[in-house]
């Protein structure tokens, strides 16, 4: 599989056409919008927090592959996790993009994001899919201003 | 160029495809592969490659010249001055502007519009007053209006644009008025190619006695610009756009505003004396560039001067405008694709976006093919707002530019569009 047939693999490209959790979600009680303005990706994300715990996520928003696939991806690792666990995910999520090229990463708590591994070969496109990752723990910490990549 | 006048040319004289290919060997950076494809450059709005000569140019002035301007008594300080100087020279000629002294150097349009902004604009707009923009800046020139609106408590007031990318010239008129003080406006869109009808532009403002800025960022490397026909009152670009190196570019200015304006930043250079009471100002264009200035780059934008006159750019447009027409055919041909900026005034930009499929992700897969394009804004985000499209995918031109690389262009897309069936 070349590298750009690891980026546009076939469930990454169901993940971006048929986005899990994709709407408004209903109850929520904390929410924060993305933006990436290098390629004018928009994104918001809602969370209904119980007892520290993610009882539900939805995500609305526009932009590529990339960002939609992982968002969609995201909703579907961090549902039902406490807080602290979401952003643990996003680390390891994190290091997973930004490890040097070809070296092992520790996917103990990625599950089905592993199958974004390749995006680390697409330097200029790990913004794309941090986005949603940085707009979830603004809502986490309930910030309310747009967070953005640049 | 107008379209007329280009398909005119185009058929007294066929452009000369048989010379590309000699012109693109002048180009070193195009014999290089790209993920292991020949490189296909179609980004030349926002950049454009250095022939050979704009290269050596920068080598031998480090290797036999490197001195500072308007300084030295010595030898080399001399030549570089000399050089220096022919650089500005040959702007004057290729703008036709009437003097030397009109031409400023920057470091690039962005600069000579803040210059206009800080120096001009800062000494004739204040409270209420208005500044006229269209709807398709650069924001380069926007930002520099709004910052100047806000500290003196103006207005900027935009010209809107038809669904073609067209300024819709009615509106304007109605624009402009008695508290106009400028009207500041790109001369070729870098995002939708729309090429301005400046001559009227300008002789409307004039009515009112309102003078006119003109980015030429795009306009200089693919029209011909005659600052004394255009009317303008400034006119800026960017050496790297038009073959010469990064870092440099000028505003042309007319003498006589030029002369009744205040400095732009203080310095060295600048003046003709310093005392603690008092500092005289240093005579055009002088007073203008304070500090040693990008010598190299200005010797080095003169190389790219001479070897894009000898081009002749009749042909030049004339062959552009023959590749811009077959690359809109063939994109055409493209059921799901929609080009953004379709007006009938147009030069040298493909910009356009596929349904369901992310400018980005377009880019990317370009790129994997060796193909460079421009994927986002293009720091024109109140377009895409018109539009109403988050980015856009831009294939920009160049005399370099083959039927091949729109014909690489269309396989890459059809590659895009198979990842996404
Ligand atoms: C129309 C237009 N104006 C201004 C600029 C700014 O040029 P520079 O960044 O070289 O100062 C550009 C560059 O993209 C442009 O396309």
């Amino acid at each position: 599989m070349s590298q750009l047939e690891e980026l546009y693999q076939e469930i990454v490209l169901e993940h971006y056409s048929r986005p899990r959790n994709f709407k408004k979600l209903e109850g929520a009680n904390r929410s924060a919008q993305g933006y990436n303005p290098f390629c004018g990706d928009k994104i918001t994300v809602y969370l209904k927090i119980e007892d520290g715990v993610i009882a539900d996520v939805g995500f609305q928003g526009s932009g590529c592959v990339i960002s939609k696939a992982t968002a969609s991806l995201m909703t579907e690792s961090v549902k039902g996790k406490r807080q602290e666990e979401a952003v643990e995910i996003f680390h390891s999520f994190h290091n997973m993009l930004t490890r040097p090229p070809g070296s092992d990463f520790d996917n103990e708590r990625l599950g089905d994001l592993e199958i974004l591994a390749g995006v680390s070969e697409f330097p200029i496109r790990v913004k794309c899919a941090v986005l949603c990752w940085h707009t979830l723990r603004a809502a986490l910490e309930q910030k309310h201003q747009t967070v953005s990549t640049e | 160029m107008t379209n007329s006048a280009a398909s005119k040319s185009v058929a007294e004289r066929p452009p000369l495809i048989q010379d590309i290919a000699r012109i693109r060997e002048d180009f070193p950076i195009l014999k290089q592969t790209v993920h292991g494809k020949p490189l296909v450059y179609l980004d030349n709005a926002a950049t454009t490659q250095k022939p050979q000569v704009v290269i050596d140019t920068l080598v031998r002035y480090y290797t036999t010249e490197n001195s500072n301007v308007h300084r030295g008594v010595h030898y080399l300080s001399e030549q570089a001055t000399q050089d220096y100087e022919s650089a500005r020279t040959k702007i004057r000629r290729l703008l036709n502007a009437s003097d030397d002294c009109e031409i400023i150097f920057t470091r690039g349009a962005t600069e000579g519009i803040n210059l206009v902004a800080h120096s001009y604009g800062r000494q004739h707009i204040g409270e209420g007053d208005e500044i006229i923009i269209s709807a398709m800046e650069h924001h380069s020139n926007i930002v520099p209006w709004q910052i100047l609106c806000q500290e003196k408590g103006a207005r900027l007031r935009v010209i809107p644009i038809n669904d073609d990318g067209e300024l819709l010239m009615d509106d304007y008129a109605k624009l402009l008025g008695h508290r106009t003080k400028l009207v500041s406006i790109v001369h070729l869109s870098n995002s939708l190619g729309t090429i301005n009808p400046i001559e009227q532009i300008v002789e409307m403002a004039h009515s009112y006695g309102v003078p006119v800025l003109v980015d030429g960022a795009q306009a200089v490397p693919h029209l011909p610009v005659d600052v004394r026909r255009l009317g303008c009152d400034f006119y800026v670009f960017s050496g790297h756009k038009l073959f010469g190196p990064t870092g440099i570019g000028a505003v042309y200015g007319r003498a006589e505003l030029l002369d009744s304006m205040p400095p732009y930043q203080g310095g060295g250079d600048m003046i003709k004396s310093v005392t603690f009471e008092k500092t005289l100002y240093n005579s055009l264009p002088y007073k203008f560039e304070a500090g040693t200035p990008n010598i190299a780059g200005a010797i080095g934008l003169g190389a790219a001067i001479d070897y894009f006159t000898a081009l002749e750019l009749d042909k030049i447009c004339a062959y552009e405008h023959e590749l811009l027409k077959y690359g809109t055919k063939r994109l055409s041909t493209i059921g799901s694709l929609r080009l953004i900026g379709t007006a009938r005034e147009k030069a040298g930009i493909l910009s356009f976006v596929i349904e369901g499929i992310h400018a980005h992700d377009i880019g990317t897969i370009l790129d994997s093919e060796g193909i460079a394009i421009r994927t986002g804004h293009h720091c024109t985000q109140p377009v895409m707002d018109r539009f109403g499209v988050p980015a856009t995918a831009r294939a920009s031109l160049a005399f370099y530019n083959t039927k091949a690389d729109i014909d690489a262009l269309v396989k890459g897309l059809d590659r895009v569009l198979e990842i996404f069936s």
